[in-house]
């Protein structure tokens, strides 16, 4: 596909982009049936050493299956799943180099922390004192010092969490799988563990696999993201590539919020396509070859790439005449939403910055306003 | 808490009357010094003291609770490897048929399950005895232990037994490091409801034992057919002490568990 890359996007960790680098984990063409409906179907995906990945996708998508497969509970009905060149086929989950945090955090009620987390090492030939002193790193390393002789239910909920990934990294594995890690916290603690389980990995250099339904915490915590549609995958990149070049309609629509406008194409020339909208020519910077003339395409537009104005812009296309039907203030910034002019009055969602904290608002409810964005906000809809 | 109303009250007073007032009866009865069951001579405990001489009783006593501890012992095995078939082994040939017939004797007339097993032990030419009244209360008692053991399987979080076996434990350590300890109270609230029901067990006991091996309440059966003595009384009370700490027993240790998962 002939896509325009992002120019202002460097990343020093890209073994994804280097064709001699050597995957970690491959699953080849791995398929996987409950009761005839395919959770996973045809996937192919690679993870690099040190990669965090995340997969990331509504319930039912097929993504805990695939972690899950990876971790031995699953068996794939076709296909393989290789870890450092070894394929998995056939290797129970207990023999794995894998090790999952689970979502309910799964730790033993009967258990101390320190039996928790000593558990995995206690299935091996260590000694008591090295097991002691492993658990001991683990506990420092999850700043749960301390708290060895507790009960799990004597913890709060961001504790659990941590004995769970101190847990999961006793035995270092190779690869660590977290299954919604994070979906049990309250906002606040999810935002500073999201930034903690980042530096740790970091700090590790462990390829994480994570599933999560959370966009937000794929697009913070993630150096590249699986977004998955019904057992495929409908898009791997970087976040800033699967926000800012979604690949189809589905991922555009799932990951952040987009407007929709329809158009025939009227020319193509170069890297520039001008549609004749409904509401006025519109021209995007997103070639793609199999464009033909009066075809009808959609177009997304970011909210926050949507100006308001009371003028008239400048500009001769990219810009649309409406009323401004509400406005939700939500803090740092504002969903203004726009019924257009015209038959249909399609309504579009606009995000302003508040930048200021006593600015008065430019615009109120009614007013008339033109809504206008640049030629590279468009992102042409496939599929 | 709602406060108890007065209707509700006089229902709750009936209602536990109903239940409990014969049994109250024969507590009361059992410290009669009388030796007429239905007149008060004061407070005794001599019936006690005799009950400790009547040897019949005393052989009687013991082997049901012989009978009782082995039978309880083989239906809690048996329970739990039924219960863990049908919580864990997923769908399988026949697990509806097996389902079905591990709650059968919850609803089948002792008397028919006595007979049947009576002729199974007279064809198969087995002396009867302890062994034969053992058998027979395992069959009546294995689908309670196994109903109380399932339904803690099923209640069970999968991912521990998961989290065990994905930091390397084989599945028999993940049975006996986790699962094992997970269950061990409903393991002893369905040992105890096996115990109780065969303590106080009469219709298959009367069908499966042989001569020289009586059970206690065969023994209370048959002297009641010649009188009531405050004798029997006494044993009575007895039993219903220990059935209803066994209970009691059980109860909390299932209320406990319960508890402690919310």
């Amino acid at each position: 596909m002939a896509r325009k890359s992002l120019g202002n996007i460097r990343r020093s960790f890209a073994p994804w982009a280097d064709p001699a680098a050597i995957p970690q984990v491959r699953f080849e063409s791995v398929t996987k049936r409950f009761d005839d409906i395919a959770a996973v179907s045809d996937l192919t995906l690679s993870l690099y050493p040190g990669e965090f990945h995340a997969l990331l996708g509504p319930s039912g998508c097929g993504k805990t299956t695939l972690m899950r497969m990876l971790a031995g509970f699953e068996t794939p009905d076709s296909g393989r799943i290789l870890l450092d060149g070894q394929d998995l086929a056939g290797i129970p989950p207990h023999l794995r180099p894998t090790n999952m945090m689970f979502q309910s955090y799964a730790l033993f009620p009967h258990m101390s922390v320190f039996d928790n987390i000593a558990f995995g090492l206690r299935q091996g030939n260590l000694k008591r004192e090295a097991i002691a002193a492993r658990v001991a790193e683990m506990l420092a390393l999850v700043k749960l010092e301390g708290f060895a002789g507790r009960r799990p239910d004597q913890l709060s909920g961001g504790q659990k969490q941590r004995v769970a990934l101190a847990r999961a990294l006793a035995r270092q594995p190779k690869v660590l799988l977290l299954d919604e890690p994070l979906g049990a916290l309250d906002k606040k603690l999810r935002e500073e563990t999201q930034y903690e389980l980042m530096d740790l990995q970091a700090e590790l250099g462990l390829t994480f696999l994570m599933v999560t339904h959370d966009q937000d915490e794929a697009m913070a915590m993630a150096d590249r993201i699986s977004v998955m549609e019904r057992g495929r995958i409908a898009q791997v990149g970087a976040p800033e590539e699967i926000y800012e070049m979604p690949a189809n309609r589905y991922v555009a629509e799932f990951v952040g919020d987009i407007n929709v406008f329809e158009g025939v194409v009227d020319e193509v020339k170069g890297e520039i396509i001008s549609l004749d909208g409904r509401h006025g020519p519109i021209i995007l910077d997103d070639p793609d070859p199999s464009l033909a003339i009066g075809q009808t395409v959609s177009v997304a537009i970011r909210p926050e790439k949507i100006s308001i104005t009371l003028e008239e812009p400048a500009q001769p296309t990219n810009k649309m005449t409406g009323e401004i039907w509400d406005i939700g203030y939500l803090g740092d910034f504002t969903m203004v939403q726009v019924k257009l002019d015209g038959e249909a009055g399609q309504l579009v969602r606009v995000a302003l910055p508040n930048r200021s904290r006593r600015a008065e608002r430019p615009i109120a409810w009614e007013d008339r306003v033109w809504l206008s964005w640049d030629v590279e906000a468009g992102i042409l809809l496939r599929g | 808490m709602n406060r108890l109303r007065a209707p509700h009250l006089l229902a709750l007073v009936f209602g536990i009357a109903f239940l409990y007032l014969p049994i109250l009866v024969l507590v009361l009865y059992s410290f009669n010094a009388s030796r007429l069951v239905t007149v008060w001579g004061g407070f005794s405990t001599r019936w006690y003291a005799a009950l400790l001489q009547n040897q019949a009783l005393l052989d009687a006593a013991w082997l049901s609770l012989k009978v009782a501890l082995v039978s309880a012992s083989l239906a809690t095995i048996l329970g739990l490897l039924s219960a863990l078939a049908l919580a864990r082994f997923g769908r399988f040939a026949g697990r509806t048929l097996f389902a079905g017939m591990i709650a059968a004797p919850l609803v089948m007339p002792e008397v028919i399950t006595g007979l049947a097993l009576l002729l199974l032990f007279v064809g198969l030419d087995a002396e009867r005895g302890f062994w034969t009244v053992t058998i027979a209360h395992v069959t009546l008692t294995a689908c309670f232990a196994t109903i109380v053991i399932q339904a803690r399987l099923v209640m069970l979080d999968r991912s521990l037994e998961e989290a065990a076996q994905d930091l390397g434990a084989t599945p028999l350590r993940v049975f006996l490091a986790i699962t094992l300890p997970m269950i061990a109270p409903a393991i002893l609230a369905g040992w105890l409801l096996a115990f109780t029901l065969s303590l106080d067990d009469l219709v298959l006991a009367s069908f499966t034992s042989g001569p020289g091996s009586t059970t206690l309440p065969m023994r209370i059966y048959s002297s009641v057919r010649l009188g009531v003595t405050p004798e029997i009384n006494a044993a009575s009370t007895l039993i219903i002490a220990l059935v209803a700490t066994v209970v009691v027993l059980a109860s909390l240790l299932i209320k406990r568990d319960a508890l402690s998962r919310t």
